[in-house]
C-alpha cells in the first residue's frame, strides 16, 4: 500500500498534471468530465421531461413509468456504453457525441420515472378541491401538481446526475476522452505500475460524484420553497446505480 | 476512422454461426456472472442483516447506516474497483465486495420499512397468546416483512447483475468479459459485445421474476387478501 500510495503522489507531481489544456492534465479531465454530463443531463432532461409530465398529466401509460425504471436498470450500462461506441464507429461517428447519446439513454429512465411520479401522485383531494375552484386545465398542471412535484422531479435529476458521472467514466475504455475515468482506464492497463494512478482517479472521482449530489441537495433544500418539501419519494426510484 | 474501425464494420452485430460455435464460451461466461452475482448479493445480505439487527437494538444507528450507505451507494462502481484492487489484488475478492456494498443500502433500508410496517396490534396479539420475543421476531414479523423484503431483494440483485460487467476491468466480469473480449480484440467482434449484454438483461429478467415468483411461494397469505 505504501508503494501505491508513493506512486500516487509522484502521479501527482508530474509536471503536466495540473494543466487545463494538456489530455493528462487533472484539470483537463475534470471540465471535460463535467462538460460530458452536463450536455448528457441538458438533453435528457429536455427529451424526458415534457413527455413525462404530460402522460403523468393526463394519468396515461401508467405501466410504462413503473417499467422504465426497471428497465433501466437491468441494461449493463458498461455493455450499453461499449454498444454505442461499436454502432457509432460502424457509421464513422467515433467522438464523444456517442458517449453522450449513451449517457443519454442511461440517465431518461430515473428522470421520466420521478417526474411522472411527482405529478401523478399528487394527492387526489387536491386536484379535485383546484378543479372545483375552477381552475383550468393548465393552471391545474402548472399551478398545483408541477410545483408541488417539483422536488420528486429534481430527486429524479439529481439520481440520473449520479449515475451520468459514474458511467462517463466507463466510457474511457472505448472513448478516448472519458473524464476522470481515463486515469483508472490507463492506470489498470499498466497493472500494478498503475495503481497510484488508479487511485488518485478512484478519489478524484469519489469526490466529484458526492460534491455534484451534495451541491444539488443543497441547491433543492435552498430553493424549492419549504412547504413544497418533504413528499414522500418511493424508494424504489432513488435506486440507480452505474 | 481508422483502419480498426473500418475491418470492424465487415463483421454483423448477430452471427449466428460465431454463437453457434462458441456456446461453451457463453455457457461459461454466464454461470460466472450468476456466480458472483450470488456470493455478492449473498454478501450484501449477511452483512446487511447483521446491520439490521444491530440497528433493532440501538435505534440510533440507523441514521447512521443509512447515511454510510447511501455514500458507498454514490460511489461509482469504477472508482470502487479502483480503491480495491491495490488492497486486494486483481481478481474476486474486490469484484465481489464491491458488488455487495451496493445491495446494503438497498436491503437494510427494506428490511427495516418491513419490519416497521408490522402494526403493533399483531405484535401485541402475538404477545398476548404467549409468543416470546424472539417467536414473535421469527414467527410474526419477519413474515409480515418478506414481500417488502423481498422487494428489495430483487433491486438488489438485478442492480448487481448489471454491475457484475464492470468487473470484466479486473479479470471478472461474467458476461462483461465477452463484452471486453469483443472490443479489445483486433478487429473488435461485435457480436461478443451484443450477446453479452442481451444476456446480461436477459439474466436480469429472470432472476427477477424467479425472486417473484420466490416471494409468492414464500408469502401465500398475500394473494388470498388481494382476492378477498
Amino acid at each position: 500500500m505504501g508503494d501505491v500510495l508513493q506512486q500516487a503522489v509522484e502521479f501527482m507531481g508530474d509536471p503536466g498534471r495540473w494543466s487545463f489544456t494538456e489530455p493528462g492534465g487533472i484539470p483537463y479531465r475534470i471540465v471535460e468530465h463535467l462538460w460530458l454530463t452536463l450536455a448528457a443531463m441538458l438533453v435528457a432532461t429536455i427529451l424526458t421531461l415534457p413527455p413525462a409530465v404530460w402522460l403523468a398529466h393526463h394519468h396515461r401509460a401508467e405501466a410504462l413509468a413503473s417499467s422504465i425504471v426497471n428497465i433501466g436498470r437491468a441494461i449493463p450500462s458498461f455493455g450499453l456504453i461499449i454498444l454505442f461506441w461499436l454502432i457509432a464507429s460502424r457509421n464513422g461517428i467515433s467522438s464523444n457525441w456517442a458517449l453522450i447519446a449513451a449517457l443519454v439513454a442511461l440517465a431518461i429512465p430515473p428522470i421520466f420515472t420521478n417526474a411522472y411520479t411527482g405529478v401523478a401522485e399528487v394527492d387526489p383531494a387536491l386536484v379535485e378541491s383546484a378543479r372545483g375552484q375552477g381552475l383550468t386545465d393548465r393552471q391545474l398542471l402548472f399551478d398545483v401538481e408541477l410545483p408541488l412535484g417539483t422536488e420528486v422531479i429534481l430527486t429524479g435529476i439529481r439520481v440520473a446526475m449520479v449515475q451520468v458521472i459514474a458511467t462517463v467514466g466507463i466510457g474511457a475504455i472505448v472513448f478516448n476522452g472519458g473524464g476522470l475515468g481515463r486515469f483508472i482506464i490507463d492506470g489498470f492497463a499498466k497493472g500494478p505500475a498503475g495503481y497510484g494512478e488508479v487511485v488518485v482517479g478512484a478519489v478524484l472521482l469519489a469526490v466529484l460524484v458526492l460534491v455534484a449530489e451534495g451541491l444539488f441537495s443543497a441547491a433543492m433544500r435552498r430553493f424549492v420553497p419549504r412547504g413544497l418539501q418533504g413528499r414522500h419519494v418511493p424508494d424504489e426510484i432513488e435506486a440507480a446505480v452505474a | 476512422m481508422n483502419a480498426l474501425v473500418m475491418l470492424g464494420q465487415e463483421r454483423p452485430l448477430v452471427d449466428w454461426t460465431w454463437i453457434a460455435d462458441n456456446l461453451p464460451l457463453i455457457w461459461d461466461a454466464t454461470l460466472e456472472h450468476i456466480t458472483l452475482t450470488v456470493v455478492s448479493v449473498g454478501l450484501g445480505m449477511a452483512v446487511s442483516l447483521l446491520l439490521t439487527i444491530a440497528a433493532l437494538r440501538w435505534r440510533w444507528m440507523y441514521g447512521g447506516i443509512l447515511a454510510v450507505g447511501g455514500i458507498l451507494y454514490s460511489i461509482p462502481s469504477l472508482a470502487a474497483l479502483a480503491f480495491l484492487v491495490p488492497l486486494f489484488g486483481i481478481g474476486a475478492t474486490a469484484a465481489v465486495i464491491t458488488l455487495a456494498t451496493y445491495t446494503v443500502l438497498i436491503l437494510v433500508r427494506n428490511i427495516m420499512t418491513g419490519l416497521d410496517g408490522v402494526s403493533e396490534d399483531t405484535i401485541e396479539a402475538a404477545r398476548g397468546q404467549g409468543y416470546t420475543e424472539r417467536q414473535v421476531l421469527l414467527g410474526v414479523q419477519i413474515p409480515l416483512a418478506l414481500p417488502v423484503m423481498m422487494a428489495g431483494l430483487r433491486v438488489a440483485t438485478v442492480t448487481v447483475i448489471g454491475l457484475v460487467t464492470v468487473t470484466a476491468l479486473i479479470g471478472q466480469g461474467g458476461l462483461g468479459q465477452l463484452i471486453l473480449t469483443g472490443v479489445r480484440l483486433l478487429p473488435p467482434l461485435p457480436v461478443m459485445i451484443v450477446v453479452g449484454t442481451v444476456l446480461s438483461v436477459v439474466l436480469a429478467i429472470v432472476f427477477d421474476l424467479a425472486l417473484l415468483g420466490l416471494g409468492k411461494l414464500l408469502t401465500p397469505w398475500t394473494r388470498s387478501q388481494k382476492s378477498a
